[in-house]
């Protein structure tokens, strides 16, 4: 079961890319029919698994497992993966190709959520890449092949750190099996090292600041599909990976650097939100905004406790729709316009009404509204922080203020003021464009209103981790 | 009657279910639906009346310790031993607030089905004020800060979206955006204090929160207090956060009404009384809303003199009164806080009916260019002077009633503070009674033709007028469903209060009677001092430059020094400096995603091959010499 949720995107991918030449249309069709039987496949993986139980023992090298960190990460997956799909329905070079590629990102994506041993993982880790390389090379903005390289030897450095930590963890501690990683930790001598070799590689991902200049042009660079698969899934590999290898395999070293994660976490709030606030780009601001979203998610997982990684998971997936959708709209926007330079735009709220109302929808989501997905997760972890970091607390707390003030900058300066005049007579959303808009929000009202569903399904597989994260700061 | 009593969950659920209905319903069905929204406020005033009268019989001494009629709770996230949960819960000051909150959205509504009739956008605003109805339901019957959190900020959203209700108008965009941003501020207080309860008492409902109160430090209280003070202060409008409030006028005026006078700006004042014992904890933190309403009341009733847009100087009369309120609180009157937050809901959301209705028939908002309008306009032009009257305190009248019972607590708890208000009770009396004059009496100095709107503009306006004028006979009733018992009317007070306002009353009827002229004269006695109240003492400019300049700068520098330059520089710099090591380096840096794709596939396979056999690497290792 857990092997066709690889195998069906790929499948998927293959066939997409054989038949696709045919004609765009036939791409497209077998593209969205290859993404939802692979979402399809997701959910029945997700409801037929055990849950907690994660693969352990012998050294096999195919060996998969579902844990509870990675099931709503799979959901997620597999859902904004149909989405992606939808949103490159416009792409006319090589759509085939385009199709083929977003599948093989799916493909491996769900490989790094899914692998049960550290090679396979890191294999999986490293094939995310191509195909994201292509997709932001081949289909990307005017700068595509900068972005694209530099996306690729950022990452591609990162993941070098990685491979040596994953090597001493290997050889020197006997770690494989990721369900036996809790219960045999390394050597408290090995485990600084080791945790800061991966961690590197996982933080760069997410990104956190400093180690983030890869990400506002490769996420502005990117086609619309492919943006919405970096920032909703390839940013949460990271904290999977954090979350799921880093922590377990060396719980004394993440012990120790918690300060650091706390504090980065910290940082990534105001500074993301505080550079969103000078973009005059949408899609440049949505880019950065990530950077404070997933600051949230540092902090929930440098306090540790369990309602805190919790919080985690409820940003990861939060942030994985809401900026899935913010993208999905920047980029039907600039279909229409040509344009994300805010200056040039406006008075939208009159022309675009349903585009600007699922607009101002996902931008109250990203500043966290209450009853949208953005909340809970933000909530609890600004909650939890003060059992471990006192006042600190105060300044993730402002965070919402800033986070407020480029959110609604960005609705005010698109949907009101007056109608910009070059674009007046522009169409609102067809209902094509409504298909992938509608199911974001409603994923986000249900996550924002049901946050247990996703905490529920990750409960098992935190308590477990929580028993080595949590304690005083 | 029982559904309403045991479920009061449905005054939630309903508006919120028709909120979606009639947003839903589109512009077409839009004058079918906003008759259909109306259910939703009397939902809410049907659960209130069904309490209240249950409420009353609980004999207590603080709100929520013993008294609550009906609750219920959900779990809301949990992991491990650790469950944040969502509840309701209903008493006395709750049921309070609930017919305010349903009497005041049902009148409204009413009005703005005449006020908004020609309107395009029918279907967004009567969706947004049922979402409103809801939401501030919900921030009433919440049994804890969680749920309060969560409608607190919703219907911060709604004001918002209500606000910039025209949005392409440009102020009121930006309006809309400050309000939401500047309440935000507030908001930080309240969420850190949320973090201090929940991080040490592991309790987030009311009653877990008040029982777990002896384990806190009396700093630590203090801190909390204070924090939730900031919360309120942003909610409702307080020095230095009131900012955004006069600016929030570019909302349709029914919406001024509802939200920012009677509803959602008094929500920072239930929210200390529905705190009540963590106040009174603290003397400390009853000083600080002690002398920040105080403050505010004065400075803002001085501010709202110098106004010519009618819904200015209701406006910062609004934040004046809340002021009132704040003080009351600060002195340990929860109970006349609630009391003068009921008389003010209907009587300044008479006064903000009162003026879309002016606003609607002489189509301006400014002053200069109506007078006269009782004539053409009795109905409003009576029921605002019923509404004025009240807000003056003149004998009888509902906020003569409730103000005497806020100035005797405060000249309990500090001398000065009661002076300070019984100057600004004098100020609100000239205020209004010049605003009333120049509205509606001496000749029309406009160009259009006033006209009384139709029997569903005046007919909320006549039923306004009831509660504005008689409430204080229900105080006695009020007091006993709070808990507390009622007080005779302190005559020292009436005595003080009366005279002042009548001394209001005169000096205003006496300057104003030959229209707008007076201003000028006041200008040129007052001079600087006149020019600084007209312009709010400068206190948005004072925001504008030592808090927004700077923060914008702040982003603009991050972004152009520490992102771009440093963080962006360091990588694209080594970038260069790498291209130029010599060939081999060179060539892995031709962009050449194939020959990545073939070496990390010799890569993995590597790796898989040494996983098999470990042995193999095991002597690579050594061989690196580890």
């Amino acid at each position: 079961m857990l092997t066709a949720v690889i195998l069906t995107p790929l499948l998927g991918s293959l066939i997409v890319a054989l038949l696709g030449r045919l004609s765009a249309k036939v791409a497209r069709v077998l593209a969205l029919l290859a993404s939802l039987a692979s979402f399809g496949v997701v959910i029945a993986a997700v409801a037929t698994s055990s849950g907690s139980q994660a693969a352990s023992g012998a050294a096999q090298w195919w060996m998969l497992t579902m844990d509870g960190i990675a099931a709503p990460l799979l959901l997620l997956t597999g859902f904004l993966g149909v989405i992606a799909v939808l949103a490159a329905r416009s792409e006319t070079r090589s759509p085939a190709a385009h199709y083929a590629l977003l599948l093989a990102v799916q493909a491996s994506v769900s490989g790094v959520f899914l692998a049960g041993n550290l090679v396979l993982f890191y294999a999986f880790w490293e094939a995310v890449l191509i195909p994201m390389y292509f997709i932001i090379g081949i289909w990307g903005a005017e700068n595509r092949r900068h972005a694209a390289m530099k996306f690729f030897i950022y990452t591609f450095a990162g993941s070098a750190l990685m491979l040596v930590g994953l090597i001493i963890a290997m050889f020197q501690g006997n770690a494989f099996a990721m369900g036996d990683l809790l219960s045999t930790p390394l050597s408290v001598g090995l485990q600084g090292p080791v945790f800061w070799l991966l961690s590197i590689g996982f933080l760069m991902k997410l990104p956190v600041v400093g180690l983030h200049t890869w990400q506002p042009d490769a996420y502005t660079q990117a086609p619309t599909s492919g943006s919405i698969l970096l920032s909703g899934v390839l940013a949460k590999m990271g904290a999977y990976a954090l979350l799921r290898i880093a922590i377990p395999i060396a719980p004394a070293a993440y012990d120790a650097a918690r300060p650091v994660l706390v504090a980065l976490g910290i940082i990534g709030i105001i500074y993301g939100a505080l550079v969103a606030l000078a973009q005059s780009d949408l899609k440049r601001l949505i880019a950065y905004s990530s950077i404070a979203h997933m600051g949230f998610v540092v902090l929930a997982i440098g306090i540790g406790t369990p309602l805190a990684l919790g919080a985690a998971m409820l940003v990861m997936i939060s942030h994985g729709l809401v900026a899935g959708m913010l993208f999905l709209l920047a980029g039907q926007l600039y279909e229409r316009t040509g344009t994300y330079e805010m200056s040039r735009l406006g008075g939208f709220g009159k022309v675009l009404p349903a585009w600007a109302t699922a607009f101002t929808f996902a931008a109250l989501a990203s500043l966290g509204l209450p009853g949208l997905s953005g909340f809970p997760g933000e909530l609890a972890a600004v909650l939890e922080s003060w059992g471990s970091i006192g006042w600190w607390t105060a300044l993730a707390a402002l965070g919402v203020v800033f986070s407020a003030a480029y959110n609604l900058t960005a609705v005010r300066r698109v949907n009101h003021g007056p109608v910009a005049e070059e674009f007046a007579g522009i169409a609102d959303l067809g209902l094509a464009e409504w298909l992938a808009v509608a199911p974001l929000a409603v994923g986000i009202v249900v996550v924002g209103v049901w946050p247990q569903f996703v905490t529920g399904m990750a409960e098992p597989a935190l308590r477990a981790l929580a028993a080595v994260t949590g304690g005083a700061l | 009657m029982g559904v309403w009593f045991d479920a009061p969950w449905i005054a939630v659920a309903l508006p919120l279910g028709l909120a979606l209905v009639v947003g839903a319903g589109g512009s077409r069905l839009a004058p079918f639906m906003r008759w259909l929204a109306m259910l939703g406020p009397l939902a809410v005033l049907g659960t209130g009346i069904a309490h209240l009268g249950a409420a009353g019989s609980g004999g207590v001494t603080a709100p929520f310790v013993s008294a609550t009629t009906a609750a219920g709770s959900l779990t809301w996230i949990s992991v491990g031993d650790f469950a944040l949960k969502i509840g309701y819960a209903v008493d006395g000051l709750t049921a309070v607030m609930l017919v305010v909150v349903g009497f005041v959205a049902l009148m409204v509504m009413v009005f703005s089905v005449g006020y908004m009739a020609d309107d395009p956008g029918q279907a967004r605003y009567f969706a947004l004020l049922s979402l409103f109805t809801a939401s501030m339901t919900g921030l009433v019957i919440a049994d804890g800060l969680v749920g309060l959190f969560v409608f607190w900020e919703l219907v911060g959203a709604c004001s918002y979206l209500l606000i910039g209700f025209w949005f392409n108008k440009p102020s009121a965009a930006a309006a809309a955006m400050k309000a939401f941003i500047v309440t935000r501020i507030g908001d930080v207080g309240l969420f850190v204090a949320l973090a201090i309860l929940w991080g040490t008492t592991g309790e987030t409902s009311y009653a877990g929160i008040i029982a777990a109160l002896p384990q806190l430090s009396g700093g630590l209280v203090t801190a909390v207090a204070i924090l939730l003070f900031i919360g309120a202060a942003g909610k409702s409008a307080q020095f230095p956060l009131h900012i955004w409030l006069p600016d929030a006028m570019e909302g349709p005026t029914p919406v001024s009404a509802l939200i920012h006078a009677a509803t959602m700006v008094a929500a920072g004042v239930f929210l200390v009384a529905r705190m009540w014992p963590v106040f009174a904890a603290s003397p400390a933190a009853l000083t600080v809303v002690l002398v920040i309403g105080t403050f505010t009341a004065l400075a803002s009733a001085t501010i709202a003199v110098g106004q010519n847009d009618i819904k200015k100087v209701l406006a910062y009369s609004t934040i004046s009164q809340l002021g009132f309120m704040f003080a009351a609180l600060g002195a340990g009157a929860w109970r006349a806080a609630i009391f003068y937050l009921a008389a003010h809901a209907s009587f300044k959301a008479l006064l903000f009916l009162g003026s879309g209705s002016v606003i609607h028939g002489s189509d301006t908002q400014d002053m200069r260019e109506m007078g006269g309008l009782a004539k053409t306009m009795p109905i409003t032009a009576f029921t605002w002077i019923v509404g004025a009257a009240a807000l003056a305190g003149v004998p009888l009248f509902s906020g003569f009633f409730a103000k005497d019972e806020v100035l005797h607590g405060v000249m309990l708890a500090s001398p000065v503070a009661f002076v300070a208000l019984v100057i600004a009770a004098a100020f609100t009396a000239f205020y209004i009674t010049r605003a009333t004059v120049l509205t509606f009496f001496g000749s029309y100095r406009g160009s259009n033709h006033p006209h009384e709107g139709g029997p569903v503009m005046w007919l909320p306006l006549v039923a306004l007028a009831i509660p504005a004028a008689g409430l204080g006979f229900a105080a006695s009733g009020i007091a006993t469903t709070l808990g507390g018992e009622h007080e005779a009317l302190s005559m020292t007070v009436a005595a003080i209060s009366t005279t002042v306002a009548l001394i209001g009353i005169v000096v205003g009827v006496l300057l104003y009677r030959r229209g707008p002229a007076a201003d000028t004269s006041l200008e040129g006695s007052l001079g600087g001092l006149w020019r600084a109240s007209r312009a709010g003492y400068y206190a948005d400019a004072a925001a504008g430059r030592f808090i927004v300049a700077p923060v914008t700068a702040a982003a603009q520098g991050l972004y152009a020094f520490f992102d771009r330059a440093v963080f962006d520089g360091i990588v694209e710099g080594s970038a260069v400096v790498s291209r130029k090591l010599g060939a081999w380096f060179a060539r892995l840096q031709t962009g050449d995603g194939q020959r990545y794709a073939v070496l990390m596939g010799l890569g993995a396979v590597v790796l898989v091959a040494l996983a098999i056999s470990p042995g193999a690497l095991e002597t690579i290792l050594g061989w690196l010499g580890r």
